[in-house]
């Protein structure tokens, strides 16, 4: 069995819906979740990364969604894949986690615990404060993540 | 030479959240610390004005992703005080075993990936577990089981959604709860080994006359209840909190700094139940302080590691013996029809005291809310432990100094996430 392309694929999308930008993840999950079909599971982290390392236990085929910040243009989609090599911490930090997803991965890879298959998308936020509402650039970048995740969960 | 070196470092990784720190020496005296919060805080005490009361420990356990049980336990025993209903029995139980799973999860991270590095001089966790990948192992499994106690009770370990006021939606069977003693015994022998391996991290010598400040209360140590004591004299109940405590709003940070009213800046944390509440741990717990030669007293913020993990050891002994005993309730809660008045609590989060007061509307609407967290709580002092250490390490190098500072901020696990948003640090030296 060819075990890294086959079986069911997991995917987290990560963020705290009071913080504006940050809850994008979330968003995109949900919407991934109502499109997802069959052997597609849909999960949603805060991206405290522990606790995201142990969501990934044991699945093959992993796709995260996140907020990041690096000095992009809001709305600008990202595509990482972890197996390529290290993600820069500064990516993330605009987490308001003290260990967060750059982290997590690389904890993951210094200790031999990463998915066979990760792609991480990241989508340039613009406002972190407190608040439920996503700013407009970010909002505008939902459709096309849902669809290349989607994409992505069948291609994975 | 020039008199003036500047240290500066843009981001202080390894704390919940991010802030500023800015330390100034000219002369080699300390003339300016001042530890720098940005955001307001007061977004979620607006968002719930208007809301039902039974509403509050949903969205206030939304603030923070690493000490949601705490936000909801301080919510439930609020507007049960604010209702007259008290909430006994294996109920009770199960609040203190619920928070029992968030101090493991919340004290194991900081102890292992966050504060650890520090003591052994690494720059951070991922590089700890490159040569040490057996002990950050230990401790990913010690936070898992943190996490299976709080999913089991809380419905989900990330924003748990079963507790409610009075109670929980549904509580567990003994069945589901027992498959968690056999972990919970394996994490309480990793928790003792724990205590043993912080115990011989080297320490910087330092210590500060603290007036330590925590819920004690007459039969165990505490989570949900107590009265408010401290070393200094305060002795009350929760409901006069804001009579005995202020918040002044302090030019370089939008977060309100805490005051004791007449006594000034204070602790709040580990170190504060546990020199408030030795005699109530368990005796697996003092035996294990004996053991390493830790007093009931620590003035040492840097120890807070050897504290941490001591209260670690005790959530997972106290976990036990709550499992051990537990009887499914008939009811999975207690009814708590609103009415009008104000109810107050203060809970022991990880990090320290956790106080919310609501006043409520005859139909349990939320008239105003108010949450001091305990980072805002541990600001004051943060700050005086930075201008104190430097002061008395002034020998160092600006890099072992930077290093030490970081460090000292970390002492406090400050949740600035609860409190606000960005944390940088600077040190400038004139």
């Amino acid at each position: 069995m060819a075990a890294d392309t086959a079986g069911p694929v997991l995917v987290l999308g990560i963020g705290n819906a009071y913080r504006s930008d940050d809850a994008v993840g979330l968003l995109v999950a949900r919407q991934v979740r109502a499109a997802a079909p069959p052997g597609v599971t849909v999960g949603e982290e805060s991206g405290e990364g522990v606790a995201l390392m142990d969501a990934w236990e044991g699945a093959l085929r992993v796709v995260l969604c996140d907020a990041v910040v690096s000095g992009g243009v809001p709305g600008t989609i990202y595509r990482l894949d972890a197996q390529a090599g290290p993600i820069p911490t500064e990516f993330f930090n605009y987490s308001t986690h003290a260990f967060s997803v750059a982290e997590a991965v690389e904890l993951a890879r210094a200790l031999g615990r990463l998915p066979p298959r990760l792609i991480i998308y990241g989508v340039e936020g613009r406002d972190f404060h407190a608040g439920t509402e996503l700013s407009p650039p970010v909002a505008a970048a939902v459709p096309e993540l849902v669809a290349r995740i989607l994409a992505e969960a069948r291609d994975l | 030479m020039s008199a003036v070196k500047t240290v500066k470092v843009d981001y202080l990784a390894r704390v919940e959240g991010e802030g500023a720190l800015y330390v100034k020496v000219k002369n080699n005296r300390v003339t300016d610390v001042q530890f720098r919060i940005f955001e307001p805080p007061r977004f979620f005490e607006a968002l719930l004005r208007g809301r039902d009361f039974t509403e509050a420990p949903d969205i206030t356990a939304r603030i923070c992703g690493i000490c949601p049980i705490a936000y909801q336990m301080s919510a439930v025993h609020a507007m049960e005080a604010a209702c007259g209903v008290q909430v006994g029995g294996q109920l009770r139980a199960l609040r203190r075993l619920i928070y029992c799973g968030e101090w493991i999860e919340s004290h194991v991270l900081h102890v292992y990936l966050l504060h650890a590095p520090d003591f052994l001089g690494y720059q951070d966790a991922i590089r700890l577990a490159k040569d040490y990948p057996e002990i950050v192992q230990r401790g990913l499994e010690m936070k898992k089981i943190g996490n299976e106690i709080v999913e089991v009770i809380g419905g989900r370990a990330i924003h748990p959604v079963n507790v409610r006021v009075g109670g929980f939606y549904r509580v567990p069977t003994r069945r589901e709860l027992l498959p968690l003693a056999e972990r919970l015994k394996w994490g309480r022998d990793a928790a003792l080994a724990t205590v043993q391996w912080v115990a011989t991290l080297p320490f910087p010598d330092f210590e500060y006359d603290y007036e330590f400040v925590a819920l004690r209360h007459p039969d165990e140590y505490p989570f949900n209840e107590g009265r408010l004591v401290s070393n200094k004299g305060l002795d009350i109940a929760v409901p006069e909190y804001e009579a005995h405590f202020v918040e002044d709003h302090v030019a370089h940070s939008n977060a309100l700094q805490s005051a004791r009213v007449g006594h000034g800046a204070y602790f709040a944390g580990p170190l504060a139940r546990y020199t408030l509440n030795y005699d109530q741990l368990s005796p697996l717990t003092q035996e294990a302080a004996r053991s390493i030669g830790m007093p009931p007293e620590c003035r040492n913020p840097f120890k807070g590691i050897i504290i941490r993990s001591l209260e670690t050891l005790y959530a997972y002994d106290e976990a036990l013996r709550l499992i051990e005993q537990y009887e499914p309730p008939a009811q999975p809660y207690v009814p708590v029809p609103p009415r009008a008045g104000v109810g107050h609590a203060v809970t022991e989060a990880p990090r320290g005291i956790l106080y919310h007061r609501y006043n409520l509307d005859a139909d349990g609407k939320i008239l105003e809310a108010k949450i001091i967290p305990p980072t805002s709580q541990n600001q004051k002092q943060i700050e005086i432990d930075l201008g104190q250490f430097v002061a008395q390490h002034l020998d160092l190098s600006l890099a072992d100094l930077t290093w030490k500072c970081e460090q000292a901020v970390r002492n406090y696990d400050p949740c600035i996430s609860c409190a606000t948003h960005f944390l940088k640090l600077h040190l400038e030296r004139e």
